[in-house]
């Protein structure tokens, strides 16, 4: 557009009134929900999503009643979660809970492994992974069983007719269905906590604890809202992967795209025929709004990448079903990026740049959490001991002039079977060490017997004859020796004088 | 009455006619919502104070219908606790002082139960870590007065030392001095020979010979010939390294010149027979028993 400027404007305009005019542009600060109702699809991507949701919810429901034989006494559940007895359980792996940084490992490695997810595939976990997208995708399949496709659930919802018996009882049927879904994904939360085929006898006989009881509940509560109604609500609005994803993403990550340097300029079938039959260019997309109609969070993919995306990958399947029906190439919707459209308008050719910098690093440290982790684990001790010095007195005179000091010893023994263990010190010359309560066959080297799976206490008396008393503290180092296996654990602590 | 049916032009909402400085209030009620929460709180609140006890009176408070009281949620709690360590204290009731070193189980329910009535009841004097101070015995080290072993302790403990209980234990320190008995120099001769006992320095030139016949005419009775003292009077070895009132000359000159008469409170009557067992198994272990 040419701007003119004509010679009017430039002289001095006499001063207007100013008034301020009311802006009615704003949009409603409390937009109504639109009520989504995604159509059935099938195709690759379905396929995949069916897999991995029957792979979560297969894990998630049966893995409770896995055993896994830990000899006489032990739980016998592969996966437990023994708060009573500060215990967790992993197929081998017992915990403890002075162990629990295990889990921050766990942690580390899924918040990088999410990392990874999304510098190679986009938001890969909000599509096919995350609980809130597999429980939703169950209840809609429910919905679509019974109330049927899109076009009838809009037209049953848009009704103003008074209800007849048979929307009734569709509709008594769907929340039934929801309900049992909801009720059956509390009831397995809870068998990971006490001994599954117990609990589930104790729950139908009514015999449970009633925590497990209100733990079912709360979660069939919130199954039932999360996954029935409130579906994208809750990836759009409350949860704050979305916002962390914008800021993690990068150029070359792959993510569900409309390639629009195919599909513009939309046109009809025919129209696009014609166009190309005299060689000039046509887009691919036929405007046919099936991608938008398949969306579970309602929205179109057209308009480029946006949070509410969750890129469950439906819109390709949908707009590939449409391709292949009017013969043209699939793919106009695909894990795709931005610069790939722009190479392909320049006629070069795409690239996909998998090594980079960003995905290294997050393999890199997941490999080296993951391998810390391992290593720890495989060469932890299964015999443990933690001093702790008597703070109040410090230290003793005895009659004869020698110095006593006392010590709180806490041995832990991880393994399934009893063991004998015996204490010895190295600290001032010639002190002895005695066990309050003890009475060893072996005065000099005190033995005790640990239970098995779990810690004692002992009150231990270091004593030092008079001739050795140090001046100042020094370091006295306790040797705690598994007899049968002679495993030995040391642990350092300070002998002082009063 | 202001006129209510003016709207402001900007936002659209009604104003309620107030205008300062030609700025006029709009009238933006409270939600709906909020006032009905508002009024439900506040016939929650009458309910409240009709059911629970609420509002005080002159020399006590409202006790409300449902008769609630802090007081009785503790009862019930303790009266929960005991049944729950029932079984255990009985079996502490009945065992042997022995037997319940022995037991680990039983020598931890003591000790646990032991620390908490000994920071109740004997810290004050003993301190926290039973440690003593001057003229109060650390109870950690192996030199006692009236014995370390477990029933010696627990004897101790239920009767006391010069409580003036009809069991107490008896037994002091004359005040050779103050009631004329020994002069100031014969004390100054056998404060000195006690600290030759203890193998201590001693003052240039004072009379060994002299000490010990001292000694030996006044002081043996009760802390014997060798002066290792004698625990059914209270008499506390004098050559060994510890010292409840200090082994310094002048102090030494003290203690024989005014005596001394420490008193331990007897607890029979104050607390049951079981805490006190509980009592001497804790003193006990705490490393200096016999």
């Amino acid at each position: 557009m040419n701007l003119t400027v004509k010679p009017d404007d430039l002289k001095p305009q006499e001063a207007q009134p100013q008034v301020l005019q009311p802006v009615d542009d704003y949009g409603p600060l409390y937009a109504p929900t639109k009520k989504v109702y995604p159509q059935s699809v099938s195709g690759t991507f379905r396929r995949i999503k069916w897999g991995l949701m029957g792979f979560c919810l297969g894990v998630y429901y049966f893995l409770p009643f896995v055993r896994w034989n830990r000899g006489l006494g032990a739980p016998d559940q592969a996966v437990l979660i023994d708060f009573p007895n500060h215990r967790f359980y992993f197929f081998f792996i017992e915990l403890w809970p002075q162990e629990v940084y295990y889990f921050t490992g766990l942690l580390i490695i899924a918040a990088i492994g999410l990392f990874l997810m999304n510098a190679i595939g986009g938001r890969i976990w909000c599509g096919y992974l995350c609980p809130q997208t597999v429980w939703t995708d169950l209840f809609y399949a429910v919905e679509r069983l019974i109330e049927g496709d899109r076009r009838e659930r809009m037209k049953k919802d848009a009704s103003s007719d008074p209800m007849k018996l048979e929307r009734i009882s569709e509709l008594v049927l769907k929340h039934s269905i929801w309900l049992m879904i909801a009720w059956w994904t509390g009831g397995a939360w809870v068998l990971y906590f006490s001994d599954a085929p117990t609990l589930v006898k104790d729950l139908v006989t009514f015999q449970g604890p009633p925590l497990a009881y209100i733990w079912i509940a709360i979660l069939t509560a919130t199954t039932y809202t999360l996954a029935g109604f409130m579906r994208e609500q809750v990836c759009v609005y409350m949860c704050p992967w979305p916002r962390i994803q914008a800021a993690l993403t990068d150029e070359w990550a792959l993510n569900v795209t409309y390639r629009y340097d195919r599909g513009e300029n939309r046109m009809s079938v025919k129209k696009a025929a014609e166009l190309r039959a005299l060689g000039q260019p046509a887009g691919d997309c036929i405007d046919c709004k099936q991608c938008v109609a398949v969306c579970p969070t309602g929205i179109d993919i057209r308009d480029g990448s946006q949070m509410d995306c969750i890129q469950c990958g439906l819109c390709i399947d949908a707009c590939d079903t449409v391709m292949t029906k009017i013969g043209r190439p699939t793919r106009l919707i695909g894990y795709d990026n931005d610069i790939n459209i722009h190479r392909r308008q320049e006629g070069k050719p795409p690239v996909y740049k998998l090594v980079r910098a960003r995905t290294v690093a997050y393999a890199a440290i997941i490999a080296v959490v993951g391998g810390a982790m391992v290593y720890k684990l495989a060469t932890r001790s299964l015999l443990d001991v933690n001093v702790l010095h008597d703070r109040n007195p410090i230290a003793i005179k005895l009659s004869d002039g020698s110095i006593r000091n006392a010590y709180t010893v806490r041995v832990l023994n991880k393994h399934g079977f009893d063991r004998v263990i015996a204490i010895d010190i190295e600290g001032p010359v010639n002190s002895t060490v005695h066990v309050v309560g003890a009475d060893s066959v072996t005065p000099d080297r005190p033995m005790i017997v640990i239970g098995r799976d779990q810690t004692e206490e002992l009150r231990l008396l270091v004593t030092a004859p008079e001739e050795s008393n140090p001046e100042k503290s020094i370091p006295v180092k306790f040797h705690i020796t598994d007899i049968g296996l002679g495993v030995v654990a040391s642990a350092t602590d300070n002998f002082v004088s009063p | 009455m202001a006129d209510h049916t003016e709207v402001d032009s900007v936002s659209g909402t009604a104003t309620t006619g107030h205008a300062w400085d030609g700025i006029k209030e709009l009238n933006t009620p409270l939600p709906r919502w909020w006032v009905i929460t508002f009024y439900i709180t506040i016939v929650w609140a009458i309910g409240y104070w009709i059911v629970y006890p609420a509002w005080p009176t002159i020399t006590s408070n409202t006790t409300g219908l449902f008769g609630y009281s802090s007081r009785a949620d503790v009862a019930v709690e303790l009266a929960n606790l005991e049944k729950i360590r029932g079984a255990k204290m009985a079996a502490l009731a009945t065992a042997s002082l022995a037997d319940i070193e022995k037991d680990p189980a039983m020598l931890a329910l003591a000790r646990a139960k032991g620390k908490t009535v000994f920071g109740d009841n004997c810290a004050a004097c003993h301190g926290t870590g039973a440690a003593g101070a001057k003229g109060f015995p650390n109870l950690n080290d192996d030199d006692w007065l009236w014995g370390g072993s477990l029933e010696q302790i627990q004897q101790t403990l239920l009767y006391g030392v010069r409580s003036g209980h009809p069991k107490t234990r008896e037994g002091q320190m004359l005040a050779f001095g103050k009631d004329g008995v020994l002069k100031p120099a014969e004390i100054i001769t056998v404060a000195n020979y006690v600290r030759e006992l203890a193998g201590l320095p001693t003052r240039q030139g004072y009379d060994a010979k002299a000490g010990a016949k001292i000694f030996a005419e006044n002081c043996a009775a009760c802390h014997g010939d060798n002066a290792k003292g004698n625990p059914e009077v209270g008499a506390p070895n004098l050559t060994d390294k510890i010292w409840l009132y200090g082994s310094d000359e002048a102090t030494l000159i003290e203690t024989i010149t005014n005596g001394r008469a420490g008193v331990m409170p007897a607890w029979e009557g104050r607390l049951d027979p079981t805490t006190i067992k509980a009592m001497a198994v804790y003193v006990h272990s705490l490393g200096g028993g016999k």
